[in-house]
């Protein structure tokens, strides 16, 4: 049989990404990957080619040093009678510590690709050096603000973009035990808002030491979803670890 | 969370953590690649640290990139972490805008396994593979927070320690090291930690005392226990100051590689290092005889892994590591007995495809059979190491390799479908001329027609390095080319070679390759050249960004040290050289007469598949090759009778073979 036409499974899996392995670039969670699915000797579905690699569709990057509890990463398989809690049991072994598969659903074939479809990011932001009144009135600052022009520099030019559209919510959370933290739900499209861009932008001296995405949402006809209950129709979805 | 963090809060000296992470996290955000410095490699120890254990920090003196996948580092830290009286975490040079953080915020020298302070072990242990990484050295020992200088350390100080190639010549270093390990470290770790365990668990009392007893230990040189003379520029002498301290260190070598299948656990990285891939050492030593190749002298006599662990280790580490290509390392991979057979199980043996790399090809051993084995999987690239462009060349420096080997080598990779390979050459090498020189071009030039029968674009690369004598090869007495003459070399072929598509030429510095040289043969006094580049900042000598040569010729200068002296001039065979109180079993006529023998352009065959011609490596030890196959891999020209019987006059042969065997 022609193996392009064999029988696939795409598998949304969820992962956290936490500890001192928050220091790996996406490049090295990438490459992690390849090799722990490897060691599941579970059927993944390989390139052509020369150099044949791993079927594996990363979502949105995270950024070196930040700590997440949503990752996604959609994986084909092989074989069409693929189940997630197969796919999960043999994960459950083979990551290191600090990467966690918390959840896996089968994706209806056409799915939209995660990088397409994910809208919006949550994110957690311990910050030192600032108390909690002074980022109260920060936030009350950044939300009455109309426009929130930023300069970035992309290939060596700079680009100036208005980053209010992107700032979905912004909140003062519990403080921690060395510093207080900061609630924001950013926008992904057509770009990813990073939390470092907006306190770089408007606070240079709020110095975030953890960062941690917890969550990524799809916006589908007015509602929000999470990315596992997207692309299989109800009837077919297969979640473990999905409230 | 709250735990480790409340240190912050406490003054100085109240509570001190072991691990320095919750410091190091702060600053790991301002850093290029913080991944270098997070360890949880798969495969990582679960250190334990007990009083009663002696804890040892193998520091590999380069980025974590290059250090990681060492595999002496990892040898010995498996066996140490076995042993119940003893515990190893591992270190790696912090790249030069971590340093600085570092610095900045007082953080010392830390293991990534658990992120200790240096301080807290007993020992520290470096693996030194290259000279141009010295300067490392001394940085992480200031690091660690312990003076340099070796006398003046106390008792409450690190044990420094160093192991790896280049302590063949440890002269440069014997001002900073306390103890040197010579050959093989998998069983003299052992006896070393018994030594120190014993020290620490009489409170650490005399550091004299545990020094004295780490030079019992066979093959451990302890350079504060030997006294050195000088009669001007010229070392008269290096005797030990007592009775019990051997006058000459002999190297350690295990006489079986099948009693150490190590590493058992390859660490495997979270993030992208050099030879990020499975690696199986299939054997050690090599005695195809290349004169310029200090690590094919050092390490004789050649021990073959058996087949079947080799097999049982690859599949072992496939299925542990999850890796998707192997090598099989050595000297020389190709001259493994049965390597076709076992890279074809190699290949079969993981669960999906797996492709295998042969570092260090020789030609002569490269088959069409070989070729299309490596190449089912994946095409890698292809390195091929001729080292010289002219036959004549390559007899001088026993590297027999004829053309119709080469061309048949280069011939079978482009039919099997490879479109690219790399050829390695030296220049600056014992008798030289541009002849010699613009052969390299022409050979290149010639693969490259032959790939056109092929492929479409066929690509050469010439990768040239500047020839660097060694301590313990025949090369030693040999006064390397000036740093003007190896540059007027590299440009006399680049521009050679410029004007033919199809063939690239990358070469290393000339201005490097003398530093390298005042490391390689220099003996004690460069020690003070090296602590000063280093103080002046100089360090990652061996990254090109980092590389200054005015540092190096002014400290020369500065301390009245001449360049010529000790890295131009031919040394004369009556001269004491700074390692003759060192032993890697070669007796040291053997070496004077293959030197005169690369003189005259004699060549001397494989000891592995025709008589001894007694080196010492064997002899002096009481052990011999294991090598399962009693004839050269097929298609080889060296060893084999299919010399040209031009080049080996039956007169040398004979003498060189009289009372040890029959000859061929
Ligand atoms: S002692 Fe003899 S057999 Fe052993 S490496 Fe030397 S020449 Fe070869």
């Amino acid at each position: 049989m022609n193996p392009n036409e064999a029988p696939r499974t795409r598998v949304r899996l969820r992962y956290s990404k936490a500890g001192r392995i928050r220091f790996t670039s996406h490049r090295d969670v990438a490459r992690i990957w390849e090799r722990s699915l490897r060691r599941t000797g579970l059927p993944v579905a390989q390139t052509e080619g020369f150099s044949p690699r791993a079927k594996l569709h990363f979502g949105l990057a995270l950024a070196t040093g930040y700590e997440s509890d949503a990752e996604y990463l959609d994986v084909d398989f092989k074989r069409a009678d693929i189940a997630v809690t197969d796919v999960l049991d043999a994960l459950l072994s083979v990551l290191p510590d600090g990467i966690a598969a918390t959840g896996a659903a089968v994706l209806a074939p056409g799915a939209m690709s995660l990088q397409q479809a994910v809208t919006s990011c949550d994110w957690d932001i311990e910050l030192l050096g600032v108390t909690a009144d002074d980022l109260a009135r920060w936030v009350d600052r950044v939300c009455g603000a109309t426009t929130l022009m930023v300069t970035r520099e992309r290939k060596g030019r700079q680009i100036t973009d208005d980053m209010a559209p992107q700032v979905r919510a912004l909140e003062v959370g519990e403080p921690t035990s060395r510093g207080v933290r900061l609630l924001a739900t950013l926008g992904t499209q057509p770009r990813a808002a990073r939390p470092s861009e907006l306190l770089a932008a408007f606070e240079p001296g709020y110095r975030p030491v953890l960062v941690r995405r917890t969550r990524q949402w799809i916006e589908q006809d007015g509602a929000r979803l999470e990315p596992l209950e997207v692309g299989a129709a109800p009837a077919q979805r297969t979640m473990v670890g999905v409230q | 969370m709250s735990e480790l963090v409340l240190p912050l809060y406490f003054p100085k000296g109240r509570l001190v953590l072991m691990s320095l992470w919750p410091e190091l996290e702060l600053v790991l955000p301002e850093v290029s690649k913080p991944a270098r410095y997070i360890g949880g490699e798969g495969g990582m120890a679960k250190p334990e640290h007990h009083p009663s254990k002696v804890s040892w920090l193998l520091a590999y003196p380069d980025t974590y990139e290059i250090g990681l996948p060492n595999q002496g580092l990892q040898i010995l830290y498996e066996i140490l972490n076995e042993r119940d009286d003893a515990v190893a975490e591992r270190a790696y040079a912090p790249w030069v805008d971590m340093e600085a953080e570092m610095r900045a915020a007082g953080l010392p020298l830390f293991s990534v396994d658990t992120h200790r302070r240096a301080a807290d072990f007993d020992v520290l242990a470096f693996n030194l593979s290259a000279e141009l990484v010295y300067t490392n050295v001394l940085n992480c020992i200031d690091l660690a927070g312990a003076p340099v200088r070796a006398d003046l350390r106390g008792d409450g100080d690190l044990l420094i320690g160093a192991g790896g190639h280049c302590t063949y010549n440890p002269e440069p270093l014997a001002d900073f090291v306390d103890f040197f390990v010579l050959g093989d470290g998998e069983e003299a770790v052992s006896e070393i930690n018994t030594v120190v365990l014993d020290w620490k668990r009489a409170g650490k009392k005399s550091r004299q005392r545990v020094l004295r007893e780490l030079a019992a230990v066979e093959g451990v040189y302890v350079p504060s226990l030997y006294d050195v003379v000088y009669d001007g520029p010229e070392l008269v002498s290096i005797t030990p100051r007592f009775a019990d301290v051997p006058a000459v260190v002999e190297k350690r070598t295990v006489a079986d590689l099948a009693a150490w299948p190590y590493p058992k656990h390859q660490l495997v990285p979270l993030t992208e290092v050099v030879h990020d891939r499975l690696n199986v050492e299939v054997f050690r030593g090599c005695t195809r005889g290349c004169r310029f190749c200090q690590a094919g002298m050092i390490t004789r006599p050649v021990r073959e892994r058996p087949a079947e662990q080799v097999r049982t280790m690859v599949a072992d580490g496939l299925a542990r590591s999850g890796y998707d290509e192997v090598a099989l390392t050595s000297l020389s991979t190709a001259d493994f007995s049965g390597i076709e057979e076992v890279v074809a199980a190699t290949m079969d043996c993981g669960a999906g495809e797996v492709s295998v790399s042969l570092p260090s090809l020789r030609v002569d051993a490269f088959t069409v059979g070989l070729a299309a084995q490596i190449q089912r999987a994946r095409r890698t690239g292809l390195t091929f190491a001729p080292e010289a462009g002219s036959w004549r060349m390559r007899r001088v420096i026993n590297k027999l390799i004829d053309e119709r080997d080469l061309y048949g080598a280069v011939e079978s990779a482009f039919s099997q479908g490879w479109r690219r390979m790399k050829l390695y050459f030296l220049t600056g090498l014992p008798t030289e001329t541009d002849v010699d020189t613009l052969a390299i071009g022409e050979l290149a030039r010639n693969c490259v027609e032959l790939g056109k029968a092929h492929t479409k674009n066929p690509s050469v690369t010439v990768s040239l390095g500047g020839f660097v004598p060694k301590p313990f090869t025949p090369f030693q007495w040999f006064g390397q080319n000036t740093v003007a003459e190896l540059q007027r070399k590299v440009f006399l072929l680049r521009d050679d070679i410029k004007r033919n598509r199809g063939v690239q030429m990358k070469w290393h510095d000339p201005k490097a390759s003398l530093a390298e040289g005042i490391a390689s043969r220099g003996d004690r006094r460069i020690g003070r050249v090296i602590e000063e580049v280093w103080r002046q900042g100089g360090t990652f000598q061996e990254w090109s960004e980092h590389f200054d040569y005015d540092r190096w010729t002014q400290a020369m200068d500065r301390h009245g040290l001449s360049v010529d002296w000790y890295v131009y001039r031919h040394r004369t065979e009556d001269e004491v050289l700074p390692w003759d109180h060192l032993s890697a079993g070669l007796h040291k006529d053997f070496l004077w007469q293959d030197w005169r023998d690369a003189l005259n352009e004699v060549g001397l065959e494989d000891c592995r598949w025709t008589p001894c011609y007694d080196c010492g490596a064997c002899t002096g030890y009481s052990i011999e090759h294991i090598v399962a196959s009693a004839v050269p891999p097929a298609g080889g020209s060296q060893g084999t009778g299919q010399v040209p019987t031009d080049f080996l006059p039956p007169a040398a042969v004979a003498v060189r073979l009289s009372g040890v065997g029959t000859g061929t």
